[in-house]
């Protein structure tokens, strides 16, 4: 009741303040009347009356003010009179405000934007219940390196281990989506049955998997993703009917709710049941390096608890639970969160470039302070003026404090439009392994809090003018402000000025390392020839190819067919393709070696005969691989030189046995050795590797990818290759159409991502320091006309002078650039990861930097350095 | 107690020094409490019934009363006066007549407190 009387009544007052007034005036002149009544009564005449009756009231005026100052919305209108006035002190120092908004828009746009994008992956909860709970498992292959589980491992552990709530594994499934008018290949997961209660999420509409779907031929069962169904027509009577993959009908059994974020594979859109069984041969492709798992800690249990446990469990192998030589866990098992799981590939680009926009932001900051430290002591004689004339101190700060804010929102509503821009560039920049894309939007509380942060600086810098101002001392000088003050406000101008020098040295240190480790990893020698190729991934899929014959015959149909097409020169298709996510990895028993223990980890390429040549892929001893070497032949192999220099130290490999994949079968022969090849990563030295025919491995694979050498520009030939594809068979998807080139740039985009923000961020930082140097000596020599004018007139030249300025402001700039080195030097470090075959301090950096911001600077000592060569001495000296 | 300059003149920086800090409220509740008045109306009750003890400012008493109707516990209107003149005229609201109770019983509380205080050292 009080507080909507407050509020009605204030509001009243600020909205028809006249009418408010008038009646406030009736009320008093009333009281008045009746005032002067009464004297009157007692014998007063009129006149007298009105006198004392006023003199008692204590004068009309003042009465009223006193009523007025009460009540909030005094104080509303009173932040209102300020906010005009700061308004129009704004307009008037365009310059000024422009300059400084513009800075504080960058900043705090920049901020945003970062974080925003940041946000999501590094620091956001996941999108699940408890997330700290939830886990990842490798094993540890040799070497450290983080392999994929085997089946066996996972039902070890979920048998023995007591730490987890539930555990799950899956790996990626690629159906092709039937009977419609395009075969379309879903991005898919086949899951334990547990994986969607180990995520903590259930489906929207229908029901999860059971064990009762989880078991070897069990039935085809799907839970769809919510865009997948949306697609299917978003009817609610799905569930229960069927949906055609891969040839099999597939009873859909549930829908995924539509805010359901798949960390562990974004893209996935079915998930049907991995249905293997409790009871696996040593051979079978259970004990495969294949699977990712994972699991939900018990409620209390943490993962240092989970992690020794585990490691009991690798080193007791039971009797009842046996392992093969290769799923020994005698590395052990590797626990981690999901979020490093999930974030691990892009966490150093993403620090990288947060350090980056903090270094931005602190620029702005200090910018800004500048700018408002010179309008400061540009305004010391109005703040003097108007201390003289009774306003305090807390006038005068609230004044300010208006001004910083009003400067801060008007930037915070540019950010804002900044931030927007940004986002989007950087969605659109970003690394491919960048998850939660779609979490990542403007976040209005970093917002908020980057124009707090400004508003805070503007506060905190905009009012130490004011206080000093308004200190009895300078009351006295009201007609020209201190000496001593204008030293003061030039020394931390120039601390100032030179932070920003060396803030901007790091961001361009940064930038060019990065910029030089690109160039460095781009000009790496992939092993094969990019720049022709066009690539693309073919599926072999459905119940026609059950047979694995006929899977062998599309593949060689379609090589035909692609090899009729004008403009190519050379097709052959591979089971797995360089730089494109694509890893299958094998274990390798040589036949000299009696151990048949896990011989390392090697790559396994299924190739056609004219894969090499087409790859333009090296021969370095013996033969490539040919058509002879088909089914019912000898097995042959070719290695790469890697695994030639490894397994065969000093003596010939050709000739040598091995055997991989299948532990009792055939023995492959060594019949050749290759160039190597960057598989993984361009900046990842190669793992060996093994090349076969597809008709010599144990089974097809169902997945290859095509590439295609053209005789022109590559992206130019993928209708007519895809074309002459499904003339063979118009119902096998083809997908991740691209040339090799995009690919080699994908696999940088992490890099490349992180070195443009620095070079943006760089270029504005080296703007921001240009003009706040050019600043500061712009106001100096104004300051110093007169000492310039003396000196002139004295006999010294213009020459002298320009050198005295220029002397002056490189002065700043080299402090800054030697203060840069050292902050540079720290920052290279944690640089480090995104570096790569350059040390931190690499000279060719560094010394370009140097050169460039000297030059920069010296740049923009010139202009004021030549308007104080110019002045005239005869004026200057008058002027004063 | 804090200690306070001298009074002399009555100055227009101190208004409302002539009545005990914080009973201005009170005073004017229980003016009210008997007829609904304007605002000098009631600065001339409270002289006259304190018998000149109490002098109120008109600027302390408008305010207190623009407060007051604020907190729901009196009501203004315009109305006029036998004169046929305008006024604005104050009156108790319920919520208003609570607090003069719960306020007189407070000052009461303390006013006899003082006193044995007073009279205990006496």
């Amino acid at each position: 009741m009080s507080l909507w009387r407050q509020l009605s009544r204030g509001l009243r007052v600020l909205v028809h303040r006249p009418e408010a007034d008038r009646e406030l005036d009736a009320e008093v002149e009333h009281w008045l009347d009746q005032a002067v009544a009464d004297l009157v009564a007692t014998g007063l005449s009129p006149e007298e009356a009105r006198r004392v009756a006023r003199v008692e009231l204590g004068g009309t005026l003042s009465a009223r003010e006193e009523v007025r100052e009460h009540g909030w919305e005094r104080v509303v209108s009173g932040a209102a009179d300020d906010l005009r006035y700061a308004a129009r002190r704004l307009r008037k120092d365009g310059a000024f405000t422009s300059l400084a908004v513009l800075t504080l828009a960058l900043g705090i746009g920049a901020a945003t934007a970062i974080f925003s994008t940041v946000n999501p992956v590094l620091f956001e909860r996941l999108p699940y219940p408890d997330p700290q709970r939830l886990v990842t498992f490798s094993e540890a292959g040799t070497g450290g390196a983080r392999l994929d589980v085997t089946f066996g491992t996972y039902h070890e552990v979920a048998q023995r281990s007591h730490a987890f709530a539930s555990l799950a594994v899956l790996k990626a499934w690629q159906p092709t989506l039937g009977g419609r008018d395009m075969p379309e290949r879903l991005d898919g997961q086949r899951v334990s049955a547990g994986y969607f209660r180990t995520l903590g999420v259930a489906p929207l509409l229908g029901r999860d998997f059971t064990g009762a779907d989880d078991r070897p031929r069990g039935p085809d069962v799907v839970v769809l993703g919510h865009a997948l169904w949306q697609r299917l027509g978003a009817d609610a009577a799905i569930v229960g009917r069927t949906v055609t993959l891969d040839d099999t009908p597939f009873t859909v059994i549930g829908v995924m709710p539509d805010q359901f974020e798949n960390l562990l594979a974004p893209s996935a859109e079915a998930w049907a049941p991995l249905q293997y069984g409790e009871s696996f041969a040593p051979d079978s492709r259970a004990w495969g390096h294949h699977l990712r798992m994972v699991g939900r800690l018990r409620p209390g249990m943490d993962r240092e608890a989970a992690a020794q446990e585990l490691g009991v469990i690798a080193g007791s192998p039971l009797a009842e639970l046996p392992r093969v030589p290769w799923a020994d866990l005698s590395g052990g098992l590797l626990l981690s969160s999901l979020r490093d799981e999930v974030t691990q590939a892009v966490r150093p680009a993403l620090l990288a470039v947060m350090a980056a926009v903090l270094l931005l932001l602190a620029i702005t900051g200090v910018n800004v302070t500048n700018l408002l430290l010179a309008r400061g002591a540009r305004r010391q004689g109005e703040f003097a003026m108007r201390a003289a004339l009774g306003a305090g101190r807390a006038r005068l700060v609230r004044q300010l404090l208006t001004e910083s804010l009003l400067l801060a929102v008007v930037g915070g509503v540019l950010g804002l439009a900044v931030a927007e821009a940004g986002v989007r560039a950087l969605v659109a920049l970003s690394p491919a392994g960048l998850p939660r894309l779609d979490a990542i939007r403007v976040d209005t509380a970093v917002l908020a809090f980057a124009c707090a942060l400004s508003a805070l600086i503007g506060i905190g810098v905009g009012v130490v003018p004011a206080l000093q101002a308004s200190t009895p001392a300078l009351r006295a000088g009201v007609e020209r402000n201190s000496r001593r003050t204008a030293g003061d406000y030039r020394r931390t101008r120039g601390s100032l000025v030179v932070a920003e020098v060396a803030l901007a040295f790091v961001l361009l240190v940064s930038a060019g390392l990065l910029f030089r480790s690109l160039s460095r990893l781009l000009a790496v020698d992939t092993g094969f020839d990019d720049a022709p190729l066009l690539t693309m991934q073919v599926q072999v899929t459905g119940h026609r190819y059950d047979a694995d014959s006929l899977g062998y015959r599309f593949l060689e149909q379609s090589l035909e067919a692609v090899q009729g097409v004008p403009g190519v020169a050379a097709a052959a298709f591979t089971s797995q393709l360089p730089l494109s996510d694509d890893l299958d990895i094998y274990g390798v028993h040589l036949e000299r070696e009696a151990d048949p223990a896990n011989d390392g980890a090697v790559l396994r390429y299924a190739i056609t005969p004219g894969y090499f040549s087409a790859m333009g892929i090296p021969l370095r001893a013996g033969r490539l691989l040919d058509e002879h070497d088909r089914a019912g032949s000898p097995r042959a192999v070719a290695v790469s030189e890697a695994f030639a220099r490894a397994a065969f130290p000093g003596s010939d490999p050709i000739g040598q046995r091995l055997r991989f994949g299948d532990r009792e079968g055939d023995w492959y022969t060594i019949v050749g050795v290759v160039g190597d090849v960057r598989q993984t990563a361009l900046g990842l030295t190669t793992a060996s590797a093994l090349y076969v025919t597809p008709t010599q491995w144990h089974w097809v694979d169902r997945r290859m990818s095509l590439v295609v050498r053209g005789r022109g520009a590559p992206a130019t030939l993928a209708p007519a290759v895809r074309a002459a594809i499904w003339s063979v068979d118009k119902d096998q998807p083809v997908v991740r159409v691209a040339t090799m080139r995009e690919l080699v740039e994908a696999s940088v985009a992490d890099r490349r991502f992180a070195l443009i923000v620095f070079e943006a961020f760089g270029v504005a930082a080296l703007l921001l320091a240009a003009i706040g140097l050019y600043g500061i000596l712009s106001v100096s020599v104004t300051e110093r006309t007169r000492e310039i004018g003396v000196r002139s007139a004295l006999g010294a030249s213009s020459r002298d002078i320009l050198a005295l300025v220029l002397r002056q402001g490189m002065l700043f700039a080299a402090v800054g650039v030697a203060l840069g080195l050292v902050l540079a030097w720290a920052a290279g470090r944690s640089l480090a990861a995104l570096l790569f075959e350059l040390p931190p301090l690499d000279p060719v950096t560094y010394g370009s930097v140097v050169a460039l911001l000297l030059g920069v600077s010296a740049l923009a000592c010139w202009g004021p350095a030549w308007r104080a060569a110019r002045l005239d001495p005869a004026i200057t000296l008058r002027a004063e | 107690m804090l200690e306070r300059p001298p009074l002399s003149e009555p100055s227009l920086d101190q208004p409302t020094t002539d009545v005990i800090q914080g009973t201005l409220d009170l005073l004017i509740l229980k003016t009210l409490s008997l007829e609904p008045m304007h605002g000098y109306g009631m600065s001339r009750r409270i002289e006259q019934i304190s018998r000149g003890v109490f002098k109120v400012n008109p600027g302390s008493l408008l305010t207190a009363l623009q407060r007051l109707e604020r907190a729901g516990w009196v009501d203004a209107e315009w109305r006029q006066t036998e004169n046929a003149r305008r006024a604005k005229v104050y009156a108790l609201t319920r919520a208003g007549r609570k607090q003069l109770a719960a306020e007189t019983a407070d000052w009461t509380r303390r006013a006899a407190a003082v006193a044995r205080l007073l009279g205990a050292e006496a």
